[in-house]
């Protein structure tokens, strides 16, 4: 389209403001605390965002999106400043709206489709749903659903990351007893142990998970299902009548390069856990975090995103940062959004370097990282460009603490004390798309454990898919 | 919540605690520990689990004091809970009938063995204990141990009770007597379990140790708990405790063992500062 023509058309049609941009804080501020970065719309900027919306009939958003929130319906609620009945109305298929709000990727889904975006920048969808689970929230009008008579089913959900919770919200809404099985001492999963605190506030997410508590949910902690109770035990003895595994990937992965188990370097997943479980950044608790003046994260993926960030919060001013990945930027796993904020922060990034080992002092401490440079090549069976190392680039990063963020699997404890229960090589359950079924009777599962590790709203998707089909299974006797 | 049901001290800085968690009463197999947390603010600990009741519904735990986290542990009183109890956790011990086994435990690593050494001697095997401490005030379950074990032998490194010496010197000794020994099991002081590594690894006598390591969770999502056993690296939380002693990198799980002295020293002058304050 030419300039001519894309003015000419402008002029004709009433104008739309523009996308409205998200209130943050300013990054030499927020470095030095854990408290969130953006602030969130208020109801003035948010009746403007939605009022960008078309209201189109084909809305192809509800599509984008995996739990098909009804997007132009709460956005419709919130141009007319109807904000409870807003956040209500994503209430009706989604359990977690000032989570999903906050760390959902809807550029890559909603947003992604939505209509305007091909003439303009596309509505905020996320920042529309955070800003009305908040206003509920802060409120203090926490809708809480009608509960359909008991149905004397039990269901086990294990695990109580977004897929468990999506279930057991479900499952009870239907009038079905839900017991949730968790491993660590608080609900809630990768929400509580590994997005920081900055990006998700804990005590968000634990309002949004007290609703299940509240409609019945009964809750237990501190089991490891697979050690504690192991599933045919729950099916057996415990009077359950159907099994939700929503598990997760928590196993982290290595390199494998010479070196790696010196001290200082740590998982993505250990360094999170202790600042974000444990709370380690807080004086009054006892967990220790040690941050190096030289921290190098390798992965660059959300997760080596929000270990970066979390590095240069908790080290204070004179803790360096940089990211090691060996792919280019255009590559990066990570939200646009996640990588922006870490360079606005003063996270480095030494892209197209490849880490080949890890070098330690007499006392078994690091000291260095030593790297290849890599070029990138014809493109791999991931359809991303081949990253090849180019020859005698070899050269040692300075660095005194390096933490590993390439990705997590499922932990072995339910497949290897279920034998009928199919897994793929990588430990991940075998499980029908859409319902969830394993190959095991009255067993279901979703999220990162059918996955591998993906997203908290395609997480939640999946649990609400097995809800649906453990409902009919315990109405039917079939999936 | 998980409540004392007692608590018993059983040496200086030793205490012995009988918690309810039936869950884990009932599932538990030796070798096996537990994650505890003191309170909302305090660390996962990992514990070893000594024994348990699973028609009471209860674990006992032995605690040495060795920092500020355990400190807190031990002083709980009866009536008292914990706040969190997770497990059982690890690889159960394979206990098969292997013939003559050793069991060699020093300091408070001999709670550990002691659920060991009763599951070998049910299966069947002839058991020798060699039951090691400091000074013979340290010394504990010595008569547990004696009517579990086939023989039970104490040794002391300052010769204040039993041998003076070293379990790894005792096992040396027996095996240049010619004694048949078919499978030793190490638990104690990391110095302690690579030194009766040393012993039997020319005799190719198979050799296991318990490590205990820095840990989080413990169920296998941080890899704190990392240790290098023979080319491989495995997490003592989900692959452990127990590994082949000749195997294992003992120097490493020692660099390992040290990595947050700083912050334990930190921690341990608040609690010295606290009790200061309140005694003025």
């Amino acid at each position: 389209m030419s300039e001519k023509r894309r003015k000419r058309k402008r002029r004709k049609k009433p104008e739309r403001p523009p996308r409205q941009a998200m209130p943050v804080r300013p990054a030499e501020v927020r470095v030095t605390d854990f408290d969130e970065v953006a602030v969130g719309y208020d109801a003035e900027t948010a009746v403007v965002e939605a009022s960008r919306c078309l209201q189109c009939p084909t809305h192809p958003c509800v599509e984008g999106c995996p739990v098909a929130v009804d997007i132009p319906g709460f956005i419709e609620l919130v141009k007319e400043g109807e904000f409870i009945a807003a956040a209500q109305k994503i209430k009706e298929t989604n359990t977690l709206p000032a989570v999903c709000g906050r760390v959902c990727p809807q550029e890559e889904q909603c947003e992604e489709v939505c209509v305007i975006g091909k003439i303009d920048a596309p509505v905020a969808i996320g920042r529309l749903e955070r800003f009305v689970a908040d206003y509920e929230r802060e409120h203090g009008e926490i809708e809480i659903p009608e509960v359909a008579p008991d149905t004397g089913k039990k269901v086990a959900v294990i695990g109580s990351g977004p897929a468990g919770i999506t279930v057991a919200y479900e499952l009870l809404q239907k009038g079905h007893s839900v017991t949730i099985y968790e491993a660590l001492h608080e609900l809630g999963g990768v929400l509580v142990y590994g997005i920081p605190e900055f990006r998700l506030p804990k005590k968000i997410v634990a309002a949004e998970i007290d609703t299940i508590k509240k409609i019945g949910a009964e809750i237990k902690l501190n089991m490891l299902i697979g050690k504690t109770r192991t599933i045919d035990q729950l099916l057996q003895e415990d009077g359950f009548d159907a099994v939700f595994i929503g598990t997760g990937a928590g196993l982290p992965m290595f390199l494998n390069i010479p070196g790696e188990n010196l001290n200082g370097v740590l998982s993505a997943n250990e360094f999170l856990t202790r600042i974000n479980l444990m709370k380690a950044y807080r004086d009054e608790y006892v967990t220790p975090i040690k941050v190096g003046k030289k921290v190098t994260v390798i992965g660059a993926g959300n997760v080596a995103m929000d270990a970066a960030r979390s590095a240069l919060r908790a080290g204070g001013e004179d803790t360096e940062v940089s990211i090691v990945y060996r792919r280019s930027r255009e590559e990066m796993p990570a939200r646009e959004e996640e990588i922006h904020h870490a360079e606005e922060e003063g996270v480095k990034f030494n892209l197209l370097t490849n880490p080949v080992r890890i070098i330690g002092d007499e006392t078994n401490t690091v000291t260095g990282l030593e790297c290849v440079e890599m070029e990138l090549g014809e493109p791999d069976a991931s359809g991303r460009r081949r990253p090849i190392p180019i020859e005698g680039s070899e050269h040692t990063v300075d660095t005194d603490m390096v933490i590993v963020a390439l990705g997590t699997l499922p932990r072995k404890f339910i497949s290897s004390t279920t034998p009928d229960l199919e897994t793929s090589d990588w430990g991940t359950f075998i499980a029908d798309e859409e319902t969830g079924q394993t190959s095991k009777e009255g067993v279901f599962a979703g999220g990162d454990v059918v996955t591998g590790s993906a997203t908290v709203i395609k997480a939640m998707g999946a649990g609400r898919g097995a809800a649906q089909a453990i409902h009919q299974y315990l109405s039917n006797g079939q999936a | 919540m998980y409540k004392i049901v007692s608590r018993e001290q059983l040496a200086p800085k030793i205490t012995r605690m009988r918690v309810e968690a039936p869950a884990i009463a009932e599932s538990r197999k030796p070798g096996q520990f537990v994650v505890v947390r003191a309170r909302e603010e305090s660390e996962r600990i990992p514990l070893t689990i000594v024994d348990s009741d699973p028609d009471q519904g209860t674990i006992d735990l032995i605690i040495q004091e060795a920092g500020f986290s355990t400190h807190e542990l031990t002083h709980f009183e009866e009536g008292d809970a914990y706040q969190d109890v997770l497990g059982p956790l690890g690889e159960p011990t394979e206990i098969e009938s292997y013939g003559t086994v050793v069991c060699v435990g020093g300091g408070v690593g001999t709670a550990v063995l002691y659920p060991i050494v009763k599951g070998m001697k049910k299966a069947g095997n002839e058991v020798i204990t060699i039951n090691g401490a400091r000074t013979k005030e340290l010394l504990i379950l010595e008569d547990e141990l004696r009517q579990v074990s086939d023989e039970l032998i104490i040794t002391t490194d300052d010769g204040s009770y039993g041998i003076e010496g070293f379990g790894s010197t005792v096992l040396q000794e027996m095996i240049e007597e010619g004694r048949e020994i078919d499978f030793v099991v190490a638990i104690g002081p990391m110095m302690m379990m690579k030194a009766v590594a040393d012993v039997t690894r020319p005799y190719e006598i198979p050799t296991i140790a318990s490590l205990n390591t820095i840990m989080i969770d413990g169920t296998g999502m941080c890899g704190g708990c990392r240790v290098t056993v023979g080319e491989e690296t495995m997490f003592a939380c989900v692959d452990g405790p127990e590994f082949d002693a000749h195997l294992v990198d003992f120097e490493e799980q020692i660099a390992r063992h040290h990595y947050y002295d700083e912050e334990q020293a930190c921690q341990m002058e608040k609690l010295i500062d606290e009790a200061e304050e309140e005694k003025a």
